[in-house]
């Protein structure tokens, strides 16, 4: 079969400081003084020794943690930024999704923002103008095409940025959680698009979180960690991979500043761990369906912060969400730690038993201050099972249908 | 094995190697894109203002009106034998053009960081479609002059022909500064800061509101190490026949500035690599 990509010892380097964006640039009097002070020079692999080739018409998934590495390879096969050492090989046009809206002026109408951000994406003005029809349909922006677009709303303008990308025929695709975005009806419609795109035949690169989306849309996935390739196989297995114990102790993870480099480490919030602990306190990967549990965060403040929650997110494998919590959800806990002073804290769940289906469920994570700023945000921080042992029903051996397989008190009346 | 199925990757991605020019096949294939940046360039400026295209003429006519009161009134300052007005003019406009270029393409790279960090075109695009767009104001504001010319009655000497061939040696000038200046810039944002001061400078040791004879004759060779010097000479020259045409001091402008405009290029070119992750 044809190859579309073929990525042989790709490796990329990174200076500290690059990779996490905090030292954005040196002035002269920084490069000055180095010239007398040799520094000691600390680097980092985004990407090491990552080799793979894809077939024409396949579409992949890429997945890992933040800082795994996911967003610098797309951003090496679609030639922003070059490798250390290494090749990749494209065998077609190559058409990013890596932002949308990339170039969008606000002065600009939507119209000529369609003409601007095509001809960046890489289309000629010959293909715009044929397409132009469709992309605005496809954006629903028809009676505001002539408007500048700082008027429009965030939903317009991300559904006309995504149009434009979209209505690029590529025949490699590259797409870096795009769907991350927007309302839920337009996510459905951009997941529509992708799946259009893969099966009219054509190469498909998708890095994303959303495990349901990888699932379904893409056959193999890669799983990232720390720059290597540790999986690579039917789609399937990776995620299972990812999510299993593949590559973190059960039941447990940890926080160090060198294996995710996205988070500010000089911000005042600083994650340390997150466990699930059984009813009997041990930290462990599976818990038992007739039993309570425990979801714990570990977490140090640097400075007292005001308004602060922290919470979870609990969802199923495919991407479902079953609940979100916050510690200070209850009215009487949020006015008692309406401040936090810096502290090394610990913020604890019980979640009851009968009351979660059998089945595998993803913990993220937030800690944030409701609409001023979110100091830490993670997808699939962890995850855990739930065994069968005692589930509600055991008496029938089948299987339940449902997130949820709750203990319900019922009542028989009989003759009434 | 494979390559019989694939006889050619559409493109190879490598790690930097070494410097050398930039790919103008390539320049050439991004043509419409610079077009829409051109575009889009123009269009921003004068997008929400109340006179619109008015401002290229606008600017410069009142910065020469200004010169004239100054500099042509009070300070007296020859002219040439000509109407201070139009000499100030026929100076202003290369000059203008080129500041306007250089200050604005200096610092085009850093302004439009998030396309560097997400998309892939020829980075070149970007300060060459700035000077494009300066050069556009240029050619507005040059029906001013005509017009001037016009109302002064003074007809273009004979060479004028030539003048098109100054004109491309004030792009060369601005396009070979602007590359240094947004390559620098990407790393020093320093030379952001330094970018105005320097054009200030510059006009300082260009004859734009005065003529180049005001100059002593034994510093005229180190004048035209400034390659506006020649710029501006060149069209005062071209256009209204008055001050050195080409000599030494020409010649050297020109030398400096293909020097300025080739290194740029390889400069550019060679910290292309570290544009989007240094940015």
């Amino acid at each position: 079969m044809a190859l579309a990509v073929r990525v042989a010892n790709l490796s990329k380097q990174y200076r500290i400081g690059e990779a996490r964006g905090k030292v954005e640039y040196r002035t002269l009097r920084d490069s000055l003084g180095r010239l007398f002070r040799r520094p000691r020079s600390a680097t980092i692999w985004a990407l090491r020794d990552v080799s793979f080739e894809i077939p024409q018409g396949q579409v992949v998934g890429i997945i890992g943690h933040n800082g795994a590495g996911k967003s610098t390879l797309l951003k090496i096969l679609s030639r922003v930024t070059r490798p250390t050492e290494g090749y990749a090989e494209l065998y077609g046009r190559v058409g990013s999704l890596l932002e949308v809206g990339t170039g969008f002026h606000p002065e600009l109408t939507g119209r000529e923002n369609i003409y601007l951000n095509g001809a960046i994406l890489g289309m000629t003005k010959a293909e715009i103008d044929r397409k132009f029809d469709e992309i605005v349909a496809f954006a629903e922006v028809e009676k505001f095409i002539d408007t500048p677009v700082k008027f429009y709303s965030s939903g317009m303008y991300l559904r006309l940025a995504f149009a434009v990308a979209a209505h690029l025929e590529p025949e490699i695709l590259l797409v870096d959680e795009v769907l991350a975005v927007g309302d839920a009806a337009f996510q459905r419609k951009c997941l529509g698009k992708m799946g259009d795109v893969a099966r009219e035949g054509r190469t498909v690169l998708f890095v994303s979180h959303n495990m349901s989306a990888i699932l379904h849309l893409t056959q193999r996935t890669l799983v990232l960690q720390k720059g290597r390739v540790v999986f690579d196989g039917p789609t399937p297995d990776a995620v299972d991979f990812y999510l299993a114990s593949g590559f973190r102790r059960a039941g447990e993870r940890r926080w160090d500043q060198e294996e995710d480099p996205t988070w500010d480490p000089a911000g005042p919030f600083r994650p340390i761990a997150l466990r699930v602990r059984d009813a009997q306190g041990r930290v462990t990967d599976t818990v038992r369906a007739d039993e309570a549990f425990t979801v714990e965060w570990e977490y140090a403040l640097e400075k007292p912060l005001r308004g602060l929650r922290v919470g979870i997110y609990l969802l199923t494998t495919r991407g479902e969400y079953v609940f979100t919590s916050f510690d200070v959800d209850d009215v009487d806990m949020y006015r008692r730690w309406e401040e936090r002073p810096p502290g090394r804290y610990l913020s604890r769940v019980h979640v009851p038993g009968h009351w979660l289906n059998e089945g595998r469920y993803i913990l993220s994570v937030n800690a944030s201050i409701f609409g001023v700023r979110t100091f830490f945000h993670e997808e699939n921080a962890l995850s855990f099972r739930v065994d069968p042992t005692g589930v509600v029903g055991a008496q029938w051996p089948e299987r339940r249908l449902g997130v949820l397989r709750p203990l319900l008190r019922w009542e028989i009346l009989r003759n009434a | 094995m494979t390559s019989r199925t694939n006889p050619k990757p559409y493109y190879i991605v490598r790690p930097p190697g070494r410097w050398g020019f930039p790919d103008f096949r390539e320049l050439w294939q991004y043509r419409e894109l610079i077009y829409f940046f051109t575009w889009r360039d123009l269009k921003v400026r004068y997008k929400q203002t109340l006179l619109g295209v008015l401002w290229a003429w606008l600017q410069p006519f009142i910065t020469m009106v200004v010169f004239s009161i100054f500099f042509g009134r009070l300070a007296k300052m020859p002219s040439e034998g000509l109407p201070y007005p139009i000499f100030a003019y026929a100076g202003l406009l290369p000059w203008e053009f080129f500041s306007k270029s250089f200050n604005k393409a200096g610092r085009s790279l850093v302004m439009n960081r998030p396309m560097l960090t997400k998309v892939y075109f020829p980075r070149l695009v970007i300060p060459l479609s700035v000077v494009l767009s300066s050069l556009v104001d240029f050619l507005l504001a040059f029906v001013v002059l005509a017009g001037l010319m016009v109302w002064y009655g003074i007809a273009p000497t004979p060479r004028v022909w030539t003048l098109p061939l100054f004109l491309l040696l004030a792009a060369a000038v601005s396009l070979g500064g602007s590359l240094w200046a947004a390559a620098l810039n990407v790393l020093y944002r320093d030379v952001g800061y330094v970018l105005p001061y320097l054009v200030q400078v510059l006009l300082f040791v260009t004859p734009v509101v005065y003529p180049t004879s005001l100059v002593p004759e034994q510093w005229r060779l180190i004048y035209s190490l400034n390659p506006m010097a020649g710029v501006v000479q060149g069209f005062r020259w071209a256009l209204l026949g008055v001050g050195p045409g080409p000599d030494l001091g020409m010649a050297i402008s020109v030398t400096v500035t293909l020097l300025v405009l080739l290194g740029g290029l390889v400069f550019f070119q060679g910290m292309e690599r570290y544009f989007a992750d240094r940015v």
